[in-house]
């Protein structure tokens, strides 16, 4: 039992939009740091893994900083991780951008290429995909309730901008789906204390913000358990 | 994906600036305002163009960077003077998540493979500013629309999608801030050749316009300046001693209420519930943003 704020490290690789997902943090109430330090890592009551760019890039970031040790650790403590964009991808066994390379192995599937998929005007769908997009929990799926998007009304839009998308092996760790021209692709993944958002809640208004807050319940929550 | 609407603002030094043609630029008021109220009213996206690409120094484009990421929580792209990785760095940090680039893929378009490479596709916007030829043709300008390239609009907008850009911005420096409408023509021929997603800019006056481009121009999203500007600018409290050194600021003290005969200026909201009514599909603005 603990009265003190959760402390939350937003882990930086060098990589990706680190501000707007601090600036969220703190219109959230969340009192997060953004660290590369694998020490203040290890000692935060839960991570966010943001981050664009390469997949191959991002690993190799987070192995040589000696970030892969204290994420898997906290992963094993049962603390909160959320993933975002290209954080939700690294947290899957292995991705096909620029040949195979292995993720963080939380959750079990892979990271593809969109599909190829016309759309109007002959033209395929561009890619990547940018923009905002229904999300709706999964049947057989993760349940919301307990997760980030446990304030989210179903079909709340949120903003994506990705060429890579996630697949991961059980449908029970699918957190949400969206579509993708006449497909669905995965928009969120949830396994336990692990979530991975495909969107950017911090670029996506009020119903990202509220994504934030719901993070903070949840750390504040496991701090008092 | 719902069609993306996005609130281009011309900046130049503190002020929030319309031109035609990207020239003879006037004072509309500052940035943070009209960012502020089109956020609220359910825009998509920002976009700033520094007018005199000036990212550093007093009141710069950073600092005005900064100060919209603390507020506001919808993706802005940012160009205006971004020459190296360096500056693609800064102008993330500041919280943009996009960056726009012209003139220095222009002068070096390897450029845009190593800012891709390193920062990823989807933070690189291309932008072509082009202008129509008397055979037809179109060939990129850079600096705003000043400096002639000789660089044919369409082959190249074709190539900055293979270097690794993950959007393209296609300017028509003829229509940019007429009002006369989208440059279809050019639209459509480079939304026929690359694969990646094409925001029109440049002319829209009217609802029919945007509709136009989309459903003609086969474009993915469109960019707007005075079609919104010229409705905010009516509405945003304005404390004039604060402009009493800067630019051109007539239009901002004797005629801001008068609007611009050349565009049928609107709001974002009934701008989209015309679009969703002429069949397209934009994102439906929900609560009140925080």
């Amino acid at each position: 039992m603990s009265d003190r704020s959760p402390r939350v490290a937003i882990i930086d690789f060098d990589l990706g939009n680190l501000f707007s997902v601090a600036q969220a943090c703190r219109k959230s109430g969340i009192a997060a740091e953004i660290t590369n330090d694998p020490k203040a890592v290890a000692a935060a009551d839960a991570l966010i893994l943001p981050g664009v760019g390469g997949f191959p890039k991002a690993m190799e970031s987070l192995k040589r900083r000696g970030l892969i040790a204290p994420i898997q650790d906290a992963a094993a403590e049962g603390k909160p991780i959320v993933g975002i964009c290209l954080g939700m991808q690294l947290l899957m066994q292995s991705s096909t951008e620029f040949g195979e390379t292995p993720g963080l192995g939380l959750i079990e599937g892979n990271v593809v290429k969109l599909p190829e998929i016309a759309g109007p005007n002959d033209r395929n769908l561009p890619i990547p995909n940018v923009g905002w997009s229904p999300v709706a929990p999964v049947r057989n799926g993760m349940p919301w309730k307990g997760t980030p998007l446990a304030g989210t009304a179903p079909g709340s839009m949120f903003y994506f901008v990705h060429s890579f998308f996630v697949q991961p092996k059980r449908v029970q760790d699918e957190l949400a789906a969206t579509a993708f021209g006449t497909t669905t692709i995965c928009a969120a993944v949830g396994r336990g204390n692990i979530f991975g958002m495909q969107f950017h809640p911090e670029r996506s208004g009020a119903v990202g913000l509220n994504v934030y807050k719901t993070i903070d319940r949840i750390t504040r929550g496991k701090l008092q358990a | 994906m719902p069609f993306r609407l996005i609130a281009r603002l011309d900046i130049k030094g503190p002020n929030l600036v319309k031109g035609i043609h990207l020239e003879g630029l006037r004072v509309l008021g500052r940035p943070a305002a009209f960012a502020r109220k089109y956020y609220e009213d359910g825009v998509d996206e920002l976009f700033y163009q520094d007018a005199v690409a000036s990212l550093y120094g007093r009141n710069s484009l950073l600092d005005i960077v900064k100060e919209t990421a603390q507020e506001i929580f919808i993706p802005l792209c940012v160009g205006g003077g971004i020459r190296s990785r360096q500056d693609v760095y800064n102008v993330l940090r500041a919280g943009a998540d996009k960056v726009a680039i012209n003139t220095a893929a222009i002068a070096n378009p390897d450029f845009i493979r190593e800012a891709a490479e390193e920062f990823g596709s989807s933070t690189i916007v291309a932008v072509v500013e082009a202008i129509r030829q008397p055979d037809g043709g179109y060939l990129c300008f850079t600096n705003c629309g000043r400096e002639y390239t000789g660089v044919e609009a369409v082959a190249w907008a074709k190539r900055l999608g293979e270097l690794g850009a993950g959007e393209i911005v296609v300017t028509s420096v003829d229509r940019e801030g007429t009002g006369r409408g989208f440059d279809l023509d050019l639209t459509r021929r480079i939304a026929q050749v690359v694969p990646i997603p094409v925001i029109a800019h440049g002319g829209c006056g009217s609802i029919k316009h945007a509709l136009d481009v989309v459903q003609k121009g086969h474009c993915d999203a469109i960019a707007l300046a005075s079609i919104l500007h010229y409705d905010a600018v009516k509405k945003i409290p304005v404390d004039l001693a604060e402009f009493a050194d800067e630019g051109n600021t007539e239009f901002l003290r004797y005629h801001r209420q008068d609007g611009f005969k050349l565009v049928a200026s609107t709001t974002v909201q009934d701008l989209k519930k015309q679009l969703a009514a002429g069949g397209l599909h934009p994102r439906m603005p929900e609560a009140a943003h925080v």
